[in-house]
């Protein structure tokens, strides 16, 4: 059974058709990207997962119960976790702190948030900077610690929303090696991502939308030697140079 | 722990001595009006410094806890100390449908709102003579001739204010009104609902400020709807104190509730009394017109004061402590 499932999802702004009945599942334990061009609709999808905005028609649903109207945070609490494109750390905070505010969902005492959070942080490769105030990091670790925050709320499912935007070579390997290992623990991801290096290094299946609706649905060959693909991205007649990917 | 807390520490056993050292009535009474101050000042930094949620309607809540305990005397003739344990709770039961109403929307709402429900409760507790007797306000015995008594309530009220911010910070709650404060979608995103922990955080503030409003009452013995729900007096005022001494920080209010206290007594006795004495010395002239000018613009001298504060100090006093420090070596 697929562990998330959107069926016909819709979103309209006003007259405009944000993404436009898109259907996709996504199966347990695998990475899943989501790609298209700026302004196609893929953060629109996660912001009606997440229930940021409701969805205009069309359902989603979780480990086979519908959550299309479930509130924000009762979806995570559901397990399912996301990191902000524009990432949206606690400011005035410590990184440990972000994070133990984030492990207070599963945790009952200060003390146990406290270790779930250090665990988290450890696991993520931040624990060097517990101490700072997250307004002070740079841009590659605030992404960290929105990946980090969403860990510690022990998703199930986690959205990635353009993790390595802004980030430098070296610091996108990193990137793709913590997406790799949090899949390994277990949690199902779903990842929107421009930087094709990366979606295409980590996805077992890329889904492409334009305009708010589906092109094509494959493995990261397929998808990056579909005509359609390549068009959107590059214009009509532009060439393949992803295909060798 | 100590060591850091030594300031807190010698301020806490000077208050607890002040009465005996202190004959003088005028100076008990103005430390009085602090300490109330200070627990005010708290409930108001724990919605607005902690939670971010901006409110100009503290008074609505220090009128009902006031009213309250007036009401009980002087209706059901139940001694107004029942205020005590009744006027937070009661507050709090007007906070209520308040914040399920406009808790739910985004931006200046709640503050917009929050002003209304002040200037609402003054205008009900105006008009609803029957029940409030209006203008004329409320009158009851007060229980004790001293102010000692009254001291160390309200000296009990602003340290249990206190304790209670100082749990709150340490616990889940805190850490769900900071992420609010800072960021609502990414407090939700985490699994915070957003608008159940705002009503708790609106619910501890209107506890706190009625049980203040409802110890006026007893030490006053007198409210009437100009006092209790004055707009400049109490809202502003519980901005002003959280402000100046600095918002977001446990010690900001109990700071700022001396200066206000002060610049406040400074402007309405005319400089303790020294422009008066000033008058009388110099025979009349220009000087009792001035006077009466300079104790009337308590409230002007409040604005210009936040303008300099939020311009040398935009963190208040205990915020930027240590920037005032530096100055001070330099200097």
């Amino acid at each position: 059974m697929a562990i998330l499932e959107v069926k016909d999802l819709t979103k309209n702004f006003g007259g405009l058709r944000a993404v436009d009945s898109v259907n996709f599942a996504v199966q347990p334990g695998e990475i899943f990207g989501l790609i298209g061009p700026n302004g196609s609709g893929k953060t629109t999808i996660f912001n009606m997962i997440s229930h940021f905005y409701p969805a205009s028609s069309g359902s989603i649903i979780f480990n086979g119960a519908d959550i299309t109207r479930t509130k924000t945070h009762q979806v995570c609490a559901l397990g399912i976790g996301r990191t902000f494109q524009i990432v949206r750390p606690l400011k005035r905070m410590t990184v440990l702190d972000n994070v133990i505010a984030s492990a207070f969902l599963r945790c009952r005492t200060m003390g146990e948030a406290r270790k779930a959070a250090e665990e988290t942080l450890e696991f993520c490769g931040l624990t060097p900077y517990a101490k700072h105030l997250a307004r002070g990091l740079s841009i590659a670790s605030r992404k960290r610690l929105e990946i980090t925050r969403a860990m510690a709320t022990r998703p199930t499912l986690l959205l990635l929303d353009e993790t390595a935007a802004g980030l430098n070579p070296g610091e996108l390997d990193e990137a793709i090696a913590l997406i790799k290992q949090i899949r390994e623990s277990g949690v199902t991801v779903v990842i929107v991502e421009h930087i094709m290096r990366v979606i295409m290094a980590i996805s077992d299946r890329i889904h492409c939308i334009n305009h708010g609706q589906t092109i094509t649905e494959g493995t990261p060959r397929e998808v990056a030697n579909h005509p359609e693909v390549i068009a959107a991205y590059l214009g009509h007649g532009g060439g393949g140079q992803y295909a060798d990917h | 722990m100590l060591r850091e807390r030594g300031w807190e520490l010698s301020l806490l056993a000077v208050l607890l001595v002040f009465p005996l050292a202190v004959q003088d009535a005028y100076f008990r009474h103005l430390m009085i009006l602090v300490l109330l101050w200070v627990t005010i000042g708290t409930g108001w930094n724990l919605l607005a410094g902690y939670t971010g949620q901006v409110s100009f309607g503290t008074a609505a809540f220090f009128g009902v806890g006031a009213y309250t305990a007036g009401l009980l005397a002087h209706h059901l003739e139940i001694s107004a100390w029942w205020g005590l344990l009744l006027g937070g709770p009661l507050a709090v039961l007007v906070g209520f449908p308040f914040g399920w109403i406009s808790f739910p929307l985004r931006g200046a709402y709640f503050a917009l709102g929050s002003l209304a429900l002040g200037e609402i409760m003054r205008l009900l507790a105006t008009v609803w003579e029957s029940l409030t007797e209006g203008m004329v306000g409320i009158l009851i015995m007060q229980t004790f001739v001293s102010k000692v008594p009254y001291y160390y309530l309200a000296l009990g009220l602003a340290l249990a204010s206190i304790l209670v911010m100082e749990l709150v910070t340490r616990s889940r709650l805190g850490y769900y009104f900071v992420s609010i404060r800072e960021d609502q979608d990414a407090a939700a995103s985490i699994g915070i609902d957003t608008t159940r922990y705002k009503m708790v955080s609106l619910s501890l503030h209107a506890f706190l400020t009625g049980t203040a409003g409802a110890l006026y009452m007893n030490y006053m013995g007198f409210i009437d709807p100009q006092v209790v729900f004055s707009l400049s007096d109490i809202s502003i005022m519980a901005i002003l104190v959280v402000i100046v001494g600095g918002v977001g920080t446990i010690m900001g209010p109990v700071v700022g509730a001396f200066v206000m206290v002060a610049v406040q007594e400074i402007f309405r006795s005319g400089g303790f009394g020294g422009l008066k004495a000033l008058t009388q010395a110099v025979g009349g002239g220009f000087l009792p017109v001035l006077t009466k000018y300079i104790t009337q613009a308590h409230v002007l001298a409040f604005g210009v004061l936040v303008v300099v504060v939020i311009m040398t100090l935009p963190n208040g006093i205990v915020g930027d402590w240590s920037r005032i420090k530096r100055a001070l070596r330099r200097g």
